[in-house]
């Protein structure tokens, strides 16, 4: 159960110092997500003349966390684009470059600073194509960590899931593994809409399993189908981003329990996979939803309205969810622990949402 | 239903009551008045600076130039009150050819006879909401956008009908749009403040403050991109950001200047500087540069390293010859140039807008100087046309603008199927059928 909380110790003393990208994954049984991301990103630049990527520090700096690291040696400053800190105009311009024929990647530093171009992102990339009934598209990728990330208090540590995923016009995609880093980026860059693309912090320095399909330059990942992690009957845990992975931990727990937990990684928040959350409740009967972000209209929320809406009827349990508390991030180490969800939390809701606990 | 919340327990913030959305305007009075009103203490100025690249400096029409290359003082030299107003219309310097000129003239009527009549239609009910109206403002989007190639793009404000107009999209569409017809630029789903036309290289359409300047500089930015990275030599268009005095003092702004100069991009910034962002007067709300006594915008270009110049608004041609160096600078891969055009808007903020704060004088005074009478003043002394074909050109807009109103009452109702439609590109439209209904088993 601890692996990953080790895991996530160890990355974060690690941060900033990263490890020297090896160009060319042919034969390589494992990778970071940040390698996944970055041969994500230099795959559709080589194919793609109009993809360039745009943000504070991709170019000269490499990246804030090193994702785009050798693109401008690569591609050149003509398309890595090293801006000022000014989100609102690097995403404005980004989103004039996109509807009028380019296709943007713009790397928010994290999420947290796209808070100011929330403008640029909605009303201005989200909003046009509708307004122009269909004329005026904007094939763009807003990209960057999202979620809570380790000491950085309430500012820099806030999942924006649930407030872009309510937004028409945007598809939001939040990728847990390699498979997911790699398949959805490129189906992201590809895609002729707007995408929000929410990467975590915590995950980049994680390994994960490759295959030679999953590192083929082709490979991509359909935008709105989640994807079943493990196979269960007695309770469905449907999560993205990094709770993929907590939830993964709960169900060895839950196994030990004797209970059964299947694991839905939704991959795309927007539009959402309702068919697969309603098939595995036909299935399992009782559904636990995990997230960072608050509760308040949450993706919780929102899964549970699938559940009432879709299965109903199927349904032996309350929904539960799991969420992080509804305040700002607090800085000591500890509260902040108690902040987020934590295997434990997702194992209590399970068991619960199984009449197992109180 | 049960939340597990970890830790912490929930937190009630108390919530702000959310103000009433831009642009609502009520009767709110002037609270205070600092300094005199701006159109009584603008000073007037003939160019003393050199446009950037060594050119001729003082033609009777551009009023000021605040160029980067010379630091020399270009100070204005105040001449004092508005009784100096700027009567060059007849710059010996520059002179357009006899259909340019009439183009012109039928560019700005059409403009005004347009807004004239969306009033019209708007207190007839025929549309609804927001409608800003542009009356007075004409010599600056016919002066920049008529200096444009139909090629290069152009970036609005939600005051947006005749920029749209201007760059050429069919009356009857804009007017459609406005009426919510199905035959609308955007087939009523836009709306006054939302024109686009991808045909026209018209971007919108964009009603927040600020929000269009970095979009336009983005159009730029593709242009160059396509020249530089995929080798496309004919991408040499340019963008003009249309907005006004009041985003002047917006980020976004500020933002963008700062990148369009960075990067050199083809653009141009015009502000419409009409002196009132709603009922806020331009000198309350801009903090005036160092050693003046009134802000003026045009000083900001140099700032950022473009030169700013500052232009009489109501002055077509003088905003034209403006345009024209401008875009010449800016296609030739000079970088941008920030274009302050004095102007006046003669009615209120919107229709809405009980307009109680401008005082009468003060539109007197600009009422006198409307920039299409002047014109056709013009277009007559000069003998461009005689005042036999002026009317014929002024029956011509009149009958567009009928005709505009027959075709915008004639089309349809947008239709039922069209509400789920256009909100992706991606044919498949993910969640949303191709009947436009949703995909959902449960929700046909």
């Amino acid at each position: 159960m601890n692996a990953l909380r080790r895991a996530f110790v160890t990355r974060v003393a690690k941060w900033p110092a990263v490890t020297v990208v090896e160009r060319g994954y042919a034969s390589q049984t494992e990778m970071t997500v940040r390698d996944a991301l970055n041969s994500a990103l230099a795959e559709e630049m080589r194919k793609d003349d109009k993809v360039f990527v745009m943000g504070e520090e991709v170019g000269e700096y490499q990246g804030a966390y090193k994702i785009t690291r050798g693109l401008l040696q690569e591609f050149g400053a003509e398309r890595v684009y090293d801006t000022p800190i000014t989100e609102a105009g690097f995403t404005g311009l980004a989103v004039g470059a996109g509807f009028s024929g380019l296709k943007p990647v713009v790397e928010f530093m994290t999420f947290n600073f796209a808070m100011q171009a929330i403008d640029q992102i909605i009303n201005s990339a989200a909003k046009t194509l509708y307004m122009s009934a269909g004329t005026i598209s904007c094939p763009i990728v807003f990209r960057g960590p999202n979620g809570a990330a380790a000491g950085v208090g309430a500012q820099h540590s806030q999942c924006f899931g649930a407030w872009y995923s309510s937004c028409p016009g945007l598809k939001v995609l939040a990728p847990y593994d390699c498979e997911d880093a790699r398949g959805l980026l490129k189906a992201a860059i590809r895609d002729p809409d707007p995408v929000i693309f929410l990467e975590n912090e915590l995950l980049y320095g994680n390994s994960y399993p490759v295959d030679d399909k999953i590192l083929d330059v082709d490979f991509t990942l359909p935008i709105g189908k989640a994807k079943v992690m493990r196979e269960g009957t007695d309770v469905t845990l449907v999560a993205f981003s990094k709770m993929v992975g907590y939830s993964l931990e709960a169900t060895e727990v839950l196994a030990e329990k004797g209970i059964s937990a299947e694991v839905i990684n939704l991959r795309t928040l927007r539009p959402l996979d309702r068919e697969t959350i309603m098939k595995s409740i036909v299935k399992t009967s009782r559904i636990v939803s995990v997230e960072e972000g608050w509760p308040q209209s949450g993706i919780g929320s929102e899964i549970t309205a699938v559940a009432n809406e879709e299965a109903f009827d199927h349904l032996d349990a309350p929904v539960e969810r799991v969420t992080g508390a509804d305040i700002p991030t607090p800085y000591a180490a500890n509260l902040e622990k108690s902040a987020f969800p934590t295997v434990d939390d997702i194992v209590t809701a399970a068991e619960r949402a199984c009449y197992r606990s109180k | 239903m049960r939340t597990t919340w970890t830790g912490a327990r929930a937190v009630r913030m108390e919530g702000k009551v959310a103000s009433g959305p831009r642009g609502v305007v009520g009767s709110r009075r002037r609270a205070s008045s600092f300094g005199r009103p701006l159109w009584k203490s603008r000073s007037r100025v003939v160019a003393s600076a050199q446009a950037e690249g060594g050119k001729a400096g003082p033609s009777g029409k551009v009023v000021g130039v605040a160029s980067v290359s010379k630091s020399k003082s270009s100070s204005p030299s105040p001449k004092g009150s508005g009784s100096n107003p700027d009567k060059v219309v007849n710059d010996p310097s520059f002179k357009v050819d006899k259909e340019a000129a009439r183009a012109i003239y039928v560019d700005m009527l059409r403009g005004r006879n347009f807004e004239d009549m969306c009033a019209q239609m708007y207190y007839r009910g025929k549309m609804f909401g927001f409608v800003h109206l542009y009356n007075g403002q004409e010599a600056v989007s016919t002066g920049v956008i008529g200096a444009m190639r139909s090629d290069d793009y152009v970036c609005s404000t939600y005051r947006d009908h005749v920029h749209a107009v201007s760059k050429g999209v069919p009356m009857g569409k804009v007017m459609a749009e406005l009426f919510g017809k199905k035959d609308g630029i955007c087939r009523g789903q836009g709306g006054s403040m939302h024109m686009f036309s991808a045909e026209h290289n018209f971007l919108g359409g964009f009603a927040f403050i600020g929000e269009g300047i970095p979009v336009g500089a983005g159009a730029a930015f593709q242009a160059r991109y396509k020249r530089d990275v995929l080798g496309d030599e004919s991408a040499d268009q340019v963008c003009a950001s249309f907005f006004g005095d009041g985003t002047c003092n917006n980020g976004a702004f500020y933002e963008t200047l700062n990148m369009a100069s960075l990067y050199k991009l083809p653009c141009l910034f015009v502000v419409e500087n009409n002196k009132w962002a709603i009922g806020m007067a331009h000198d309350r709300a801009t903090a005036p540069s160092m050693g003046d006594k009134e802000p003026y915008i045009y000083k900001k270009g140099p700032a950022f390293g473009m030169p700013g110049v500052l232009v009489d608004g109501m002055d077509v041609l003088a905003v034209r010859k403006v345009a024209e160096e401008a875009i010449a600078r800016a296609r030739r891969g000079d970088g941008p140039t920030l274009i302050e055009c004095e102007t006046y808007r003669y009615r209120g903020h919107s229709l809405a807008d009980p307009d109680e704060l401008r005082k009468p004088e003060e539109k007197e005074f600009y009422a006198k100087r409307d920039p299409i009478p002047k014109f056709r003043e013009y277009l007559i002394k000069e003998g461009l046309a005689t005042e036999k074909e002026v009317k014929a050109l002024e029956k011509q807009v009149d009958d567009e603008v009928e005709e505009a109103v027959e075709f915008a009452d004639a089309s349809p109702r947008p239709g039922k199927e069209q509400l789920l439609e256009n909100v992706f590109a991606d044919p498949s439209g993910f969640g949303i059928a191709a009947d436009g209904g949703s995909q959902s088993p449960n929700f046909p």
